[in-house]
């Protein structure tokens, strides 16, 4: 595969591959990621789809995309706007026409732009006039014509050849970005390895479509993107769902305790579930309950026998688990619950993202009922995050609520695998069989953590439950004794901040502005902020993975900079929580609520603006 | 067999030093008797007893024994007692529950849990009334029964508790009267006994809000007439003067009486608690009176996989083949790459 074009070499690149939700897209994608991570890649992927499985083909409403954003250089996010178009469809150009950058390449399936589907897509004719886009690299592939000639020998019915269509579009990207096609053909082998005639065709079409742009010369120069240049180690692409999930397992593992998750299937949380519950090898007990509130009530009756015990949900899930967590605070049981956060309220936005569940996450129980609070926020942190509830509900006996999001959830990008030597030894604190009678409600001097008193110990048979108790563990309505329990209950929570690391400051350590932000926005801002810095300006980025309690040297760090703005995907949430935790700073806003993540520049031109007023 | 015979305990040892406080004259006093004397006939250490709650009068059940203990949310028992069981199987896990608790806020995971065949003992309080919220109509109260939420009578239709336990494929329903501590005993000892999920529905009378629900068939004078106490392999036989039995007649149960036209013991029904076709239960758990006598007894008791034991098998037999076996090798699984 001698090339002839010309090449030239970019830090980076954007590409969107985007087709109807039964195109294949969000495998053609994962693939292309897949190739580019092996290669050396740094990566960052973000799958956009519809909440219908099948929505009316053809519609906007039905087109699922996955972007993937690879670079020689550090990539952090998925990328604002693509460089790259595959449309399968006149609907991917209407869904996706506004995130191409200008004079970028858009590769579209002609023969699939007939009148029907140009008019379902909302256009008259010509989508690519309607959108004003014939300035661009527009390469109209007769893709499904190409794989019904390239597999005409193949014996096979047409749904199956044309099912091939997504790796005909693959094989001309590969060719754009001087690819290999050895990873993906390797995929076939294994996938389809009971039949061999499929993976014969799918490798058939997908060098058709390498050999199709090489034709065209679809692009020229064609782009090579060099391998970055990143930290030596064994890698591999993680999602955040699974990560969730490994770090989940790492901990009981740290803990040498047996692991259980009581959950309900929901979008976009359902992955951790399927994850934990392929991992029947180490021993992962996995229930798929009636419904949320079985999950975490079958989660903490684990956590009464003694298991590491989970939750795994989204939003509207929390809202309807929100009486047993409470019930989990007064029985001081530890219990990680991961809330993949979606675009709400209600059923609201279930495949896009939001931070909108910070509030319900900090304050939606009834009563005086803290819980600690963690977020992560890259698709591969969410392994450390969760390791860090695990670890922190287990030696604190408390609750802990990880929040991810559905752009974390769903997606990827190359992760250096961890040593097991190198993660911390995680200790519960079991009670002492000899300190009798055990006084279930006792606190250790240090945390104000109970013990943690396993059914099946003898001599230890004590009862725990939702009614105020005595630390000897007697129901008690005594006024006084309520208080001291309130009081208990908060200041162990807020004792976490003593092992927790402190916050750490990007960029600039002092300056005119300091970004701040929590949970899945890290790479948006991380970009903006050395975009910024880069541009002369003396910025920072602050960004928080623990929320409650929050690090103890917040106040020192927010000192020292002239201006301080919050950046969240809701309406202000963490901005009002500062006002209440650290009420002498003035906290500017930046604010969006669209069920999609930040772009660089519009964070960017916010920031501009704060640093340019007095 | 050895280590079972140092476990000797009395009903003592399984009382906690917490005052019960349920009213004078409650069931709920007769059942923790049963209980206590029950637990002392099964041959299991002390601490593997788990009993689980949820809320409502029969609820602060476990504060009241000295064992492990929970009490739970309201509705919500039967969860965490499927949890506590599946954690770890080895433990004797018992829930104690109302008809509020199970059958209205807490229907879901009653029906969930029987369904998975779940090896949790569940006493289900029966008063067909709300007593903790002090006398509000509940889903076992019969239609029309005038209460402070129903002041001109219910208009809905009640549950049975064993025809909802045969509908959600339940494999142990057994029914008792709170004050029959003797039968009480002695259904918990074969429901702690048989794997898998088992329901114990208990006649139990609130002496507050709902004095004397079930006397119409529990009274003293007329209990031998209006139950009939079922035992497996036996013939179904009861009366004052065990001259009552029942029969099947086309697809019906029918009373007779003994030695009127020609029928003798042999024409009756033996109970067969252990046959898998839930017909036959199904009619005897709905006997109602004045047409027949309640059934009381185990009703049914038939054998079957417990979800536990299967989640345990499954990890057996995964683990006998598995290539990940412990975290690093996950970590180091599937796709792969090595950056120098």
């Amino acid at each position: 595969m001698a090339k002839n074009s010309q090449v030239i070499k970019r830090e980076e690149v954007v590409i969107r591959f985007s087709g109807d939700s039964g195109d294949g897209m969000q495998l053609t994608g994962t693939l292309f990621s897949d190739t580019a991570a092996l290669f050396g890649n740094d990566l960052s992927t973000f799958p956009d789809y519809p909440a219908e499985i099948r929505a009316p083909q053809g519609t906007v409403g039905g087109v699922s995309g996955f972007q993937v954003h690879l670079g020689h250089s550090e990539i952090n996010t998925p990328g604002d706007f693509a460089d790259v178009l595959v449309a399968m469809n006149p609907a991917a150009i209407k869904a996706n026409a506004k995130w191409i950058k200008p004079g970028g390449t858009i590769i579209f399936d002609k023969d699939n732009f007939t009148s029907k589907n140009i008019e379902k897509a909302g256009y008259k004719s010509d989508p690519i006039a309607e959108e004003k886009l014939e300035n661009y690299n527009v390469i109209d592939a007769p893709v499904s014509s190409m794989v019904k000639e390239a597999l005409k020998d193949f014996g096979l019915d047409p749904k199956s050849v044309l099912r091939t269509k997504n790796m005909f579009a693959l094989g001309m990207v590969y060719w754009l970005f001087d690819r290999k096609l050895k990873y993906t053909e390797q995929y076939f082998d294994k996938k389809f390895s009971k039949k061999p005639e499929i993976a014969e065709a799918n490798k058939v079409a997908l060098r058709a479509g390498f050999y199709y742009a090489e034709t065209i010369e679809a692009l020229n120069p064609v782009i090579k993107i060099e391998p970055a240049p990143i930290a030596k180690g064994k890698y591999r692409n993680i999602s955040g769902n699974t990560a969730t999930a490994w770090g989940l397992l790492a901990a009981a593992e740290k803990a040498g305790l047996k692991v259980f998750i009581g959950s309900y299937p929901i979008t976009p949380a359902t992955g951790i579930l399927e994850e934990m519950a392929a991992r029947k090898d180490l021993g992962v007990k996995s229930f798929q309950a009636e419904d949320e509130i079985a999950g975490i009530c079958t989660a903490l009756g684990a956590s009464f026998a003694g298991n590491l015990a989970v939750t795994s949900t989204s939003g509207p899930g929390l809202a309807l688990k929100s009486e047993a967590l409470g019930l989990a605070v007064m029985a001081e049981l530890p219990l990680v619950v991961i809330n993949v956060q979606r675009g709400g309220p209600s059923t609201g936005l279930p495949t896009k993202t939001e931070q909108a569940d910070l509030t319900q996450a900090l304050y939606g129980r009834n009563g005086e009922c803290p819980v600690v609070v963690v977020a992560a926020s890259t698709p591969s942190d969410c392994f450390k995050y969760a390791f860090e509830a695990a670890r922190i509900a287990l030696e604190h006996m408390t609750p802990v609520i990880l929040l991810t999001d559905g752009y974390l959830a769903n997606g990827s990008e190359p992760w250096r695998i961890p040593n097991m030597d190198s993660l911390p030894h995680i200790n519960p604190p079991f009670a002492d069989k000899k300190e009798l009678p055990f006084m279930p409600y006792k606190r250790n001097c240090d945390t104000l953590a109970r013990s943690w008193a396993v059914p099946g110990t003898p001599g230890l048979e004590h009862r725990i439950g939702g009614l105020e108790k005595t630390l000897k563990g007697t129901v008690s309505y005594i006024p006084e004794n309520h208080e001291m329990m309130v009081n208990f209950r908060a200041d162990k929570v807020a004792r976490v901040v003593s092992k927790i690391p402190p916050l750490g400051v990007i960029g600039e350590e002092s300056g005119d502005l300091l970004v701040v932000g929590w949970g899945g926005t890290k790479g948006y801002l991380l970009t903006a902020v050395r975009e910024l810095q880069n541009e002369g300006y003396k910025v920072g980025l602050a960004h928080f993975n623990y929320i409650n309690p929050l690090p103890g040297n917040v106040n020192e760090i927010f000192s020292r900079f002239r201006k301080i703005v919050v950046a969240e995907l809701n309406t202000g949430q963490f901005a009002d929580y500062l006002r209440q935790k650290h009420q002498n700073f003035r906290y500017e806003q930046i604010n969006k609520v669209q069920g999609l993540p930040f772009t660089i520049n519009e964070i960017k031109e916010k920031c501009i603006k704060l640093l340019e007023e007095k | 067999m050895a280590e079972l015979q140092t476990i000797q305990y009395t009903p003592r040892d399984f009382k906690s030093d917490q005052e019960v406080r349920w009213c004078p004259g409650c069931g709920d006093h007769a059942v923790l008797n049963a209980v206590q004397k029950a637990l002392t006939e099964l041959g299991i250490p002390k601490e593997k007893f788990a009993f689980i709650s949820g809320i409502g009068c029969s609820s602060r059940f476990p504060y009241y024994m000295d064992t492990y203990g929970f009490h739970g949310i309201h509705g919500r028992a039967a969860a965490i007692a499927s949890g506590v069981k599946v954690a770890n199987p080895e433990l004797s896990v018992w829930e104690i529950t109302g008809d509020g608790d199970a059958l209205a806020i807490g229907g879901n995971h009653f029906i969930h849990a029987v369904r998975r065949n779940i090896d949790i003992n569940i006493i289900l309080f029966n008063n067909e009334i709300y007593g903790l919220t002090k006398g509000q109509y509940s889903p076992t109260s019969g239609k029309g029964i005038v209460t402070k939420t129903s002041p001109f009578g219910t208009v809905e239709e009640p549950f049975s508790v064993g025809e909802l336990v045969v509908g959600a494929k339940g494999k142990f329903f057994a029914r008792t009267i709170d004050a029959n501590v003797a039968l009480s005993t002695q259904i918990y000892i074969e429901a702690a006994k048989h794997k898998g999920t088992s329901v114990i529905e208990v006649l139990q009378n609130c002496v507050i809000f709902n004095d004397g629900i079930h006397d119409v068939v529990t009274g003293k004078e007329v209990r031998d007439d209006r139950t009939i106490i079922l035992k497996h392999g036996e013939p179904m036989i009861f009366g004052k003067n065990n001259d009552m039995g029942l029969i099947l007649e086309g697809l019906k149960l029918k009373v007779v009486k003994i030695g009127d036209n020609g029928i003798s013991r042999e024409n009756l029904l033996v109970h067969d608690a252990k046959e898998h076709n839930p017909g036959i239960h199904y009619m005897l758990a709905n006997m109602r009176y004045p047409e027949y006598p309640v059934a009381l007894g185990v009703i049914r008791s038939v054998e079957g996989n417990t979800y536990e034991a299967d989640v345990e098998n499954q990890i057996t037999e995964i683990g006998k083949t598995a290539k990940i076996r412990c975290m690093d090798d996950l970590l180091s699984s599937g796709s792969v790459w090595t950056v120098e």
